[in-house]
């Protein structure tokens, strides 16, 4: 079996329950054979002896060129029997006798193996008498491991037997401590002292709880903190008992207050609060090098109060640096520089760099711009919206959720916000986009696997505008980035606005966690331009199209409901091209003959779609009308 | 050694007890331990021959837990009193922060005491250390004694505490006195070492 290269000795941490237990291990690790000869170790499941054993494997093979063979007894039976039954037995004694130190775990499975005693009663025989080293362990010593040949227990027994207890409160704190460095995690303050105070019974327990924590904070949104450690531990600390918080009293506890307030008047208060500062820094996980630089001087700083808001700055700027590169490149989230004052200037060009090298998400159309856009009764609760919204991005009003037909001018109002928040929205770029776009650019990006650059670049987004949004309904994975995004952005205080063609209640396949989402905000629908709009709006596409429109000729276009601006913008254009073709000015006699060219042919067509309506969607008349069925029959057969 | 650590923000003193043979320094150290919370304080190593007189010396570390931002730690000593191990004395002695010597109120043991006092004088001096800069408390022991037995507080004061430094009767067996020794001492210590001045070198 081979031996696990990270247990060893200077990964084992050693308190009182394991010191003697670890002292005879480095004895036999330093010198194989010399003493402890065979070292037995015992203790319950969980509390180091294959970490123990393995440390001297390890060792052993680093400091010496001896042959170091690590079996559990489980795989030595196995081995027996296969050895026997192939008619190796020579062979696995063989293997077994040139080894210079055997590391046997598991040892109490010995019970009811009496030929495996034996096997390993003559193994042991030859490699003591060769001085070679023997390490075991076992659950229990091994005068109580029952149906063993007294012969091998008193071979046992020959060298030393040690236990290994569970770890005490201090064995505990040092193990958690080195487990979150290893893994690089940091608590809150508190967090650590609180599982240690649990009498987890191994090490094992007491990592469950560790991952448990690591999860939690991982997950949750909120900072782990040492009063809620106890219920995420839940049922894990329930069942053990728990060190109470020191409580001292009598005439320990005033000799400790009559200690303590001599060193409060005694203590450089300069020193006290800076060493006061760097503890809690320190806890927060951020290097203080300025800090002890200050504390190591004999002499106290100019001002320490300065001292410490430049260092406070420093930490607040590196923790804003932290947030931007999360957006921009995650994968350079977990950089030193971003935990260390002394490096906020190498922090601050990782940023810059992976903001260059982040292409920016489509923005706003230059086109379409607020003053492009005429306001009427029929879209005056968006506009009123979308000027507030620009006023001030991301306080009222979020997520804005415009809804209309087509062609109301819900993509012209989008990117007129999108123009208007450039700028105006904070730091970074504005995204608008179509919903189509967007679902496109997720696709590309899951195929080269770029999903978490292509999410940071939404996430870094100012505000983000996300046009025809009833694309996205029946799209799984497109609505999840968006509900991460959108969450994203809303935390941050970053605008959102949709457009669609429904509102969210009617947008089929749309999940209800983003159709909630958007009901949060502000639902606006845009209708059909009314009558004074529809004026206004002819008025300024003729203008632009270099007609000067009379009233009378605005009054007669304006008269007719129009479904959308489009279809305006397509009359304007019709009569203006006709003008120009026939050479004539625009007037109102042309515009009525270019869009009711012929009065009585118009109104013959009507008649005859008229009568044709009456006879074909006549129900009575269908069948009544018709040659008497029934005759033809009965006569056709004859 | 370095009473105030910034750095590790640690605060560790090593205070030792002197006196006389038989004069009470370790029973000292027992009621210290017994008052004394069992996650504060270490293992009290003490070697000591059959007969319960200490032979080498009395070890007693006491975790005093974080007091104004710094990790505080005691360290009790005491030295055997027995004449013959002067070399003894000597190694516990260095590096100490404070002293506290242990007087036997005993009337025909003011012998022993003065000597033990000018002993650790002398022990003072050959370590290059100034006796007057060290701080000192006496506590005068046994006054649970029979008067008749006994020497006062104050006839005691006259003959060993020329220094006038803060002295205290007391029955270290049963506890009167031993905590106001400690206090005085740590306060002593504290006080000088944090203005700076070194302590004794090691």
């Amino acid at each position: 079996m081979p031996i696990d290269p990270s247990l060893r000795f200077d990964t084992f941490i050693v308190g009182s329950a394991n010191r003697l237990a670890v002292a005879a291990a480095r004895a036999v690790a330093d010198a194989p054979g010399a003493s402890y000869n065979p070292l037995f170790m015992y203790s319950d499941s969980g509390l180091g002896k294959t970490h123990l054993m393995s440390a001297i494997g390890n060792q052993v093979m680093r400091t010496s060129s001896l042959t170091v063979e690590l079996v559990t007894l489980d795989d030595f039976v196995g081995e027996l029997h296969e050895a026997i039954a192939s008619g190796a037995a020579d062979g696995f004694q063989e293997r077994y006798l040139r080894v210079g130190v055997l590391l046997i775990d598991d040892t109490q499975f010995l019970t009811g193996h009496p030929e495996t005693q034996s096997e390993l009663l003559r193994i042991f025989n030859t490699l003591q008498a060769d001085g070679r080293q023997l390490v075991m362990t076992s659950d229990r010593p091994p005068a109580e491991i029952a149906d063993v040949d007294a012969r091998l227990i008193t071979r046992l027994s020959g060298g030393l037997i040690v236990d290994i207890g569970s770890p005490d409160y201090e064995t505990r704190m040092a193990i958690l401590k080195a487990k979150c460095e290893q893994r690089g995690v940091r608590f809150g303050p508190g967090v650590i002292d609180e599982v240690g105070r649990v009498e987890f019974k191994n090490v094992r327990e007491l990592q469950g709880a560790l991952n448990r924590l690591i999860a939690f904070q991982a997950l949750g949104q909120a900072e782990l903190t040492a009063p809620k450690v106890a219920s995420v531990l839940g049922d894990l600390a329930d069942q053990r008992g728990r060190i109470a918080p020191v409580r001292v009293s009598g005439e320990f506890a005033s000799f400790l207050s009559g200690v303590a307030s001599v060193v409060a008047q005694h203590v450089d208060q300069w020193k006290q609060r800076l060493s006061e500062a760097i503890a809690y820094w320190q806890s927060e996980g951020y290097r203080i090098g300025p800090l002890e630089r200050a504390i190591n001087d004999a002499a106290p700083p100019r001002s320490v109060e300065s001292l410490l808001r430049e260092f406070d700055a420093s930490v607040a700027r590196l923790r804003e640096l932290a947030r931007q590169i999360e957006r921009a490149d995650p994968t350079l989230a977990a950089h030193e520089a971003f935990r260390d004052p002394d490096r906020l200037h190498e922090a601050e060009q990782l940023v810059e760099r992976a903001l260059r090298q982040t292409p920016l998400p489509p923005g706003p159309s230059a086109a379409f711009t607020r003053a492009g856009f005429e306001t009427g009764m029929s879209n005056q609760l968006a506009v009123r919206a979308a000027d507030a919204i620009v006023s001030v991005p991301g306080t009222r009003y979020n997520p804005l959720f415009v809804h209309g037909p087509s062609g109301v001018g819900k993509t012209h109002l989008l990117n007129a916000i999108g123009n208007g928040l450039v700028g105006a929205a904070g730091v970074g770029p504005v995204a608008c986009v179509p919903a189509q776009l967007f679902v496109d650019e997720l696709i590309s990006a899951l195929q080269e696997g770029t999903v978490d650059r292509w999410r940071s670049r939404y996430r870094a987004a100012a505000a983000l505008l996300l046009d025809d949004v009833q694309f996205v309904a029946g799209k799984e994975r497109t609505q999840e980035e968006l509900f991460h995004v959108f969450n994203a952005l809303y935390a941050d205080g970053k605008q959102l606005v949709f457009a669609s063609d429904r509102p969210p209640r009617e947008l089929s396949g749309l999940e209800e966690r983003l159709r909630s989402r958007f009901e949060g905000g502000l639902v606006v629908p845009m209708q059909s331009p009314d009558r004074a709009l529809r004026e206004r709006l002819y008025a300024r596409y003729l203008r632009e199209l270099g007609v000067e429109p009379t009233g009378e000729m605005l009054g007669y276009l304006a008269e007719p409901p129009a479904a959308s601006v489009r279809e305006i913008i397509g009359i304007a254009n019709r009569i203006v091209a006709s003008a120009e073709v026939a050479a004539v000015p625009v007037t109102v006699g042309f515009i009525r003959a270019e869009l009711e060219p012929d009065e009585t042919e118009l109104s013959r067509a009507a008649a005859m779609r008229t009568a044709a309506d009456t006879f074909f969607l006549d129900r009575e008349k269908t069948i009544w009308q018709w040659p008497d069925p029934g005759a033809r029959l009965i006569e056709e057969p004859r | 050694m370095s009473l105030v650590n910034y750095a590790t923000r640690e605060i560790t003193c090593k205070i030792v007890y002197y006196g006389p043979g038989r004069s009470g320094k370790t029973t000292n150290l027992h009621y210290i331990y017994g008052q004394v919370p069992d996650d504060r304080k270490g293992r009290m190593v003490s070697l000591a021959t059959q007969t319960d007189r200490t032979l080498f010396f009395d070890f007693l570390p006491l975790d005093l837990g974080t007091i104004s931002g710094f990790t505080t730690k005691f360290q009790l000593y005491t030295v055997p009193g027995q004449v013959y191990y002067q070399t003894t004395r000597r190694l516990v002695l260095q590096g100490a922060d404070g002293v506290v010597f242990v007087a036997d109120s005993q009337a025909h043991q003011l012998g022993e005491n003065v000597e033990s006092l000018q002993d650790l004088h002398a022990n003072l001096a050959e370590q290059g250390v100034d006796a007057r800069s060290v701080p000192l408390v006496l506590q005068y022991n046994k006054q649970d004694l029979p008067r008749d037995l006994i020497l006062s507080a104050n006839d005691l004061g006259d003959t060993l505490n020329f220094r006038a430094v803060p002295e205290f009767p007391a029955d270290a067996l049963h506890g009167p006195g031993v905590f106001e020794t400690l206090r005085a001492i740590s306060e002593l210590v504290l006080t000088r070492l944090s203005t700076g001045a070194p302590a004794m070198a090691r």
